[in-house]
């Protein structure tokens, strides 16, 4: 599906993984890998840990054991500074885009540049206005303030701050959830084509099965807290566990297979 | 990680850049867009080719400054066509990044248009106006419809909702006591000691008695009391009946035909109107406790004389006077803070705006109606 060639290199590798909230526990030993230049669907029932996952991997929640590396790094045991590279490195989309509501879309995007880097005015607005037509934002949505744009356009915003310091791993929460058909399907060639041309390796947390058949290299199945099955869409849904059948032949999930299951190559830059 | 760097020549009527390095944010290229913005200007119109074959790697920022420096210079026809036009040796790798940056150098709104500084100053006088006025409007016209609604309730009792208003009766008025009247014991306390330290001066000290009875009675227990009131469950209306209006659940409860005027705001106005009197009470009391201790210790005015000179001196009508204020002063209090609260909308951020809004609107109207009493009572003659 994709156009890039796949290094068969682990960006993200995950060993032994058990996070909990009290009583609870939510992964127990998990494993998981996320290649170079893949996009990495991962999926699950309610309450089966993805956000959790995610928040886990970019440090925002500490896990009570196993190891995570990224690029390599053991990303629970970095000092500050190496920390905040490793920071500069993945962008992160939350699910309503999480923009700041006190700036301007184009502070928002500006924000991390200002932040992590000495650049001059010209050059900061001259990257968010790129940022801001490449996530297929309008011209003028730059100077709208978060409050004044639908969902849609909220996470298009979002996704052009996760952009902003040319990431390589981007971890998208649920990206497409609240959006229209067309707007979901618009997203979808968005992250395609980004992922594309930035070469990108997407983490993408969702529960649309349409983008997950249209847009993903490989599935990742969350269940018994565990990564279940993973594995390119084909083999994943011939799985036995019960909720990836029901999951997978249930009237909507045959629907979304049947329909685009013949999809292939460059799509059009922006629908 | 080699930092970005360029070389120019110039042959015949082409210009060349040979670039180098990396060309990224990471590697400096903020340093090297300086320059090659100059040179851009310098070279505008005229033919330009950039040789990419000594680069490393590039961003995407990497990639704009680039095209950017590209269609500045060239003759716009020729790139319409091509997105690597006038490129040489283009990687494989870069050519993706460049044509996908030549494809986004639009122009966008980045900062918003201002105007010059006296124009600004004029519309923000004019919509602070505009605004005062809009909300003076607005709060009346929620008086109004918080009063039709009472008299609906008046007539159909059946509709007051008693579970709601006792629990904003020990939210805002139980729950309050203690601060309250520790507040006004150390008021009270105050108030004597400055009186006694003046007055000492006359040998009049036996009168600080009349300045605590009259101070605490008549203004201070039941100001105070509705200042305290105002910054503790007034803001808390709005924040929580604003955030009910953010998560849609005043949509929800009109939708399902519960008008949220009854269920939210005459619990908290009449909570707040019955609670206010009691804690003004409490207030003066302990205002009267903490100037009696205090002159007793400070000026030797025992207890009993006190509490003689008062009864004495200190008519019944001071107190009426302060305590028939609590009633009006709760009511604004209740209104305003559930007015701002329910004119939340959009962001969280309004929803902190409102709070503070509904705190100073809340205090400017409590002293502006005791004022209003103070000119009243002295137009009695009480």
């Amino acid at each position: 599906m994709s156009a890039v060639t796949q290094i068969d290199e682990d960006v993200i590798e995950i060993r032994g993984l058990v996070t909990g909230f009290g009583d609870v526990l939510i992964h127990d030993d998990l494993d998981l890998s996320v290649k170079r230049g893949e996009v990495l669907g991962v999926v699950g029932g309610s309450g089966t840990g993805k956000s959790v996952l995610l928040k886990t991997i970019i440090g925002l929640i500490r896990p009570r054991a196993g190891s995570i590396k990224i690029f390599g790094q053991n990303a629970l045991s970095l000092n500050e500074t190496e920390q905040r590279l490793l920071d500069r490195r993945y962008g992160v989309l939350f699910q309503d885009g999480a923009l700041f509501s006190s700036m301007t879309v184009a502070q928002n995007i500006m924000a991390p540049l200002r932040e992590h880097l000495d650049i001059s005015d010209a050059l900061a607005s001259e990257i968010a206005a790129m940022k801001i037509t490449m996530s297929g934002l309008s011209l003028d949505a730059g100077t709208k303030y978060p409050s004044e744009l639908s969902g849609g356009m909220r996470k298009r915003a979002g996704l052009a701050r996760a952009l902003a310091m040319d990431p390589e791993i981007v971890f998208l929460d649920e990206p497409t959830a609240g959006l229209d058909p067309i707007g979901a399907a618009r997203f979808d060639d968005l992250i395609l084509s980004l992922k594309d041309s930035l070469g990108l390796t997407v983490f993408m947390v969702t529960h649309d099965l349409d983008s997950l058949n249209r847009i993903t290299d490989r599935v990742a199945v969350l269940a018994d807290k565990k990564v279940s099955a993973i594995g390119p869409l084909e083999a994943v849904r011939n799985a036995s566990h019960p909720w990836i059948h029901e999951y997978f032949s249930g009237v909507r999930g045959r629907a979304a297979l049947a329909s685009t299951v013949q999809q292939s190559g460059e799509r059009p830059l922006m629908a | 990680m080699v930092s970005a760097a360029f070389t120019t020549e110039q042959d015949s009527n082409l210009w060349r850049i040979a670039v180098s390095g990396a060309w990224t944010l990471e590697a400096g290229l903020n340093r090297v867009d300086m320059e090659l913005r100059h040179f851009a200007d310098k070279i505008m119109g005229q033919k330009l080719e950039i040789d990419l074959s000594g680069l490393e790697s590039l961003d995407t920022a990497g990639a704009m400054a680039l095209q950017r420096t590209m269609r500045s210079c060239s003759i716009r026809d020729e790139i319409a066509a091509e997105p690597l036009f006038g490129f040489a040796g283009v990687s494989d790798r870069h050519a993706k990044l460049l044509a996908e940056a030549r494809n986004h150098l639009l122009p966008c709104d980045i900062e918003i248009a201002e105007q010059g500084a006296f124009i600004q100053m004029l519309e923000r006088l004019g919509r602070g106006a505009g605004a005062i006025l809009h909300d003076t409007l607005s709060i009346l016209a929620f008086v109004g419809e918080v009063m039709a609604g009472m008299w609906r309730i008046v007539r159909d009792p059946k509709r007051f909702r008693v579970t709601p208003t006792i629990h904003h009766m020990e939210e805002a008025g139980l729950n309050s006591t203690m601060i309250v009247g520790l507040m006004s014991f150390l008021i009270g306390a105050v108030v004597a000691f400055m009186g006694i330290k003046v007055l000492r001066q006359f040998g009049a000290e036996i009168f600080t008695v009349e300045m605590i009875g009259i101070t605490v009675l008549r203004e201070f227990g039941v100001l105070l009391t509705a200042i305290l009131i105002a910054g503790r469950s007034g803001s808390a209306f709005t924040a929580s009946i604003g955030s009910m209006k953010l998560r849609e659940e005043i949509d929800a409860m009109k939708a399902m035909g519960i008008d949220p005027l009854e269920a939210l705001v005459i619990p908290r106005t009449i909570a707040m109107v019955t609670m206010m009197p009691v804690l003004a009470f409490i207030a003066a009391m302990l205002g009267l406790i903490g100037g009696a201790l205090v002159a007793w210790t400070a000026a030797g005015i025992s207890p009993n004389l006190f509490m003689a000179r008062t009864q004495d001196v200190i008519v019944l009508q001071n107190f009426f006077v302060g305590i028939v204020k609590a009633p009006f002063f709760a009511f604004f209090i209740s209104i305003i803070g559930c007015y701002q609260g329910m004119s939340v909308e959009a962001s969280a951020e309004e929803l902190g705006r409102r709070t503070t809004m509904s705190v100073v609107q809340s205090l400017f109207v409590v002293i502006f109606l005791d004022a209003l009493f103070a000119i009243f009572f002295l137009e009695l003659g009480i």
